[in-house]
């Protein structure tokens, strides 16, 4: 029988002197904390998540993996259409996820109050011969009206951005947060998960690994060029050939459209990206707990190269983003493929940046 | 009962901090078995089990919370120390094949089964729109290889080799229908895709989702006898939602943690047919006469519920879904050898005087072990009145499958 390690019996405590406030005879100081920085608030455990955009293609597996995940007490779905059915068919799962649906922007705020955690897979996706860029004048419009729902409503979330272009739609809600003055670096990321997942199975295809075990750092954007994987330093560590380096590079940055041409008009990647986004979610929420190294790539804030937006591999924590890591040594091919990724990302941010500013 | 209002809807369940959790498969298992009369305990990727695996960094639950969230089950997992340990190790080793893996349940179905550490190939077959699903699928990184097969000349290979085949094919309500409107254009689509079974892969485990179910699974057992493959122990109508909306619902009433409900449901997958035996709910609770109506009556509407809710978008796929793998997941396990699997579903039976009746079942590695008679004893007034009024409605649905595929049999 396992028995319960200090960690466990620490939080245990911890709950029980937040039910049990304890007298503390320490002299002078009062040593609580305020009922505010208390991680259960109301004694109960779990996050407050909401999905904007659950209705859509990714809306909803993402809404239905959510609705599974034990560290998610509330799931809020918004969308503009179709809400209540979805909702009605999620709530039916057995698990302990609290669902509400909302529909229609008279209802964006309600959707927002209180939440931890806002996920935003709204927006149309790509259709074949389709750049992420072309989406930008509908998804543009999208990213920044709920943006504004959040500034307004629970400014101190940790914003999960799946939106395309990402490289583009970050930079507009940053300047959205900016203008309302609820801005705060740590807590706004585009979600590049799925670039990992993508190399992760790729180069264990390659090397015929298992590919929960591989692990490749992918830095840069969430589009072509800017997708920039680290092959160098791949874990476990193997030496790949060049010829593998340039299959691999080149079907990790157009993964997507991979997916966008075999669905041939029918939409892009909607299981794989709430697959990674629903892992995504969950290391924002293991982070939000108190976990201890909880690291995985983003596209945030950042001043890892000169660029002010730049994913790379970020450490999560209560207040978000705890930690950036710089991006380690790069070999010359790497090299090369950072200053392709950066001129493409430059404009693609400043893009972002005027929509807002116009 | 339809949903009060079409734009807010609050359903509270009770809140508690448990590895029920869909996560991502481990890349090592721990091996820690809980002795549970309750079949979800834990759903971990697709394991709707009693152990909590969770030793990679990529689970959604990591190595500390999970070592936190054992010692919770200390008290449960005592039991078990006197059993021999089932050893969880699990080898991706199983292939499933999802006839109807383009479609509104067929997608998550999909994103679900490649989410399982148990299974090494996964096998998508529709008429059309695969190829997308595949190579969205194909991208998450867990070790189950996809494969896509279009069209009925691709189906013989769909199936070569398979060991679970899930079949979700079909269309779907709209509001106003009953199940057993789908009748014509189902049946059709489920004798087809039997028939391909019984010719590539007869041992494997057959899934039936595709309504109305209480007919399609007798049709299927036809099929399968025609071509004299039929096994009875390893033909399932997957009745898993109806308890899984029984969990919630009672959990939600009665303001239990979900993580330890457990109610059977016993009969068929429609309407009346459906019944919640809601005196051998685990942990043992009572309810007034007023709840048992209201919650029998919940549970039996549940699917036109979220079809009315859905206004003609559809019926429920999601939670359909999620019920689906939960019934591979368990079927899988009992495949590698669990020796304590146990589902409600709907199987050729004994238990009454029907030819197929859902009850909770043993699940082994050769299919249904045994029924669990028991819980078809000591029932209420209510129950026993309940089972009287839906063995006709139920008989009815059984003869119409059957007259359906004979039928098509003596014009073949």
């Amino acid at each position: 029988m396992q028995q319960p390690t200090s960690g466990a019996n620490q939080r245990i405590a911890r709950i029980a002197a937040h039910l049990h406030p304890p007298t503390l005879q320490i002299e002078g100081e009062s040593s609580g904390l305020g009922r505010m920085d208390c991680r259960a608030k109301g004694g109960s455990p779990g996050f407050k998540v909401a999905v904007l955009g659950a209705a859509g293609g990714i809306g909803q597996p993402l809404a239905m993996l959510m609705k599974i995940n034990p560290l998610v007490s509330v799931l809020h779905l918004y969308d503009v259409v179709n809400t209540p059915g979805v909702t009605a068919d999620i709530s039916h799962m057995d698990t302990n996820a609290v669902v509400r649906g909302f529909l229609g922007q008279q209802q964006l705020e309600d959707a927002l109050t209180g939440m931890d955690i806002v996920i935003i897979p709204a927006g149309v996706p790509r259709k074949p011969g389709m750049t992420r860029d072309d989406l930008f004048n509908i998804n543009a419009g999208i990213v920044k009206t709920l943006c504004e729902g959040i500034a307004k409503c629970c400014p101190k979330a940790i914003v999960n951005l799946i939106s395309n272009p990402v490289n583009s739609t970050v930079p507009i809600a940053a300047e959205v947060f900016k203008k309302v003055g609820t801005y705060d670096p740590k807590r706004l990321l585009g979600v590049t998960m799925l670039d990992v997942v993508r190399a992760n199975t790729f180069v264990a295809e390659v090397l015929g690994l298992d590919p929960r075990e591989v692990d490749v750092p992918v830095v840069g954007g969430h589009a072509g060029v800017t997708i920039l994987p680290l092959l160098s330093q791949v874990k476990p560590s193997c030496s790949l050939t060049p010829t593998e380096i340039d299959y691999l590079t080149d079907r990790i940055q157009n993964g997507g459209t991979e997916v966008v041409e075999a669905k041939t008009g029918a939409g892009s990647a909607t299981l794989s990206m709430a697959y990674a986004a629903a892992k995504f979610a969950d290391a924002c929420l293991r982070g939000l707990r108190g976990d201890a190294g909880v690291i995985e790539c983003a596209y945030v804030a950042s001043t890892v190269t000169e660029l002010p937006f730049f994913a790379s591999k970020v450490r999560l924590g209560r207040a978000g983003i705890e930690e950036i890591y710089s991006l380690g040594p790069l070999n010359e091919y790497e090299r090369a493929g950072l200053e392709k990724a950066k001129k493409e990302l430059a404009g693609s941010i400043q893009k972002g940046v005027s929509f807002v500013r116009k | 009962m339809a949903a009060t209002s079409a734009t807010t809807f609050s359903i509270r369940s009770t809140i508690a901090f448990g590895p029920k959790a869909g996560q991502l498969p481990p890349s090592k298992p721990s091996g820690v078995r809980f002795n549970s009369k309750n079949s979800l305990v834990s759903f971990s990727g697709l394991k709707a089990v009693t152990s909590v695996i969770c030793e990679s960094n990529t689970s959604f639950l990591n190595k500390e919370s999970c070592s936190a969230l054992r010692s919770t089950f200390a008290r449960k997992a005592q039991s078990s120390e006197q059993r021999p340990q089932y050893a969880l190790q699990p080898q991706a080793s199983f292939k499933v094949a999802v006839l109807g893996a383009a479609g509104g349940i067929g997608q998550p179905l999909a994103l679900l089964i490649k989410m399982s550490p148990l299974v090494s190939a996964l096998h998508l077959y529709d008429v059309m729109n695969v190829k997308g699903v595949a190579a969205d699928l194909s991208h998450c990184n867990t070790p189950s290889q996809v494969l896509d097969f279009t069209g009925p000349e691709e189906l013989a290979s769909a199936l070569k080799g398979v060991n679970i085949v899930v079949i979700p094919a079909g269309v779907p309500r709209k509001p106003g229908m009953t199940r057993d409107d789908l009748f014509n254009i189902n049946a059709n689509i489920v004798k087809t895709l039997v028939e391909a079974v019984a010719d590539n892969c007869p041992d494997a485990f057959i899934h039936i989702i595709s309504n109305p179910v209480n007919s399609t699974v007798p049709i299927a057992a036809e099929v399968l006898k025609q071509k004299g493959v039929y096994d009875p122990k390893k033909l399932f109508g997957v009745t898993t939602l109806d308890v899984v909306r029984a969990n919630t619902f009672v959990a939600q009433k009665k303001n239990l943690k979900l993580i330890d409900v457990d109610v059977p449901v016993v009969g068929g997958h429609a309407g009346i047919t459906i019944l919640p035996l809601l005196s051998k709910t685990m942990p043992s609770v009572s309810f007034t006469d007023e709840e048992v109506g209201d919650l029998t009556v919940r549970i039996q509407n549940a699917g036109t519920e979220v079809v009315e809710a859905k206004a003609g978008a559809g019926s429920a796929t999601l939670s359909m879904a999620y019920a689906a793998a939960r019934f591979v997941e368990s079927s899988l396990r009992a495949l590698d050898g669990d020796g304590d699997v146990y589902e409600c579903v709907f199987v050729e039976s004994n238990l009454t005087e029907l030819p197929f009746f859902a009850s909770r079942v043993k699940l082994g590695r050769n299919g249904v072990e045994s029924l669990i008679s028991s819980d078809l004893q000591g029932l209420t007034e209510y129950e026993q009145k309940a089972l009287e009024a839906l063995k006709p409605e139920l008989k009815a649905s059984i003869e119409k499958g059957v007259a359906f595929a004979q039928k098509q049999a003596v014009a073949a």
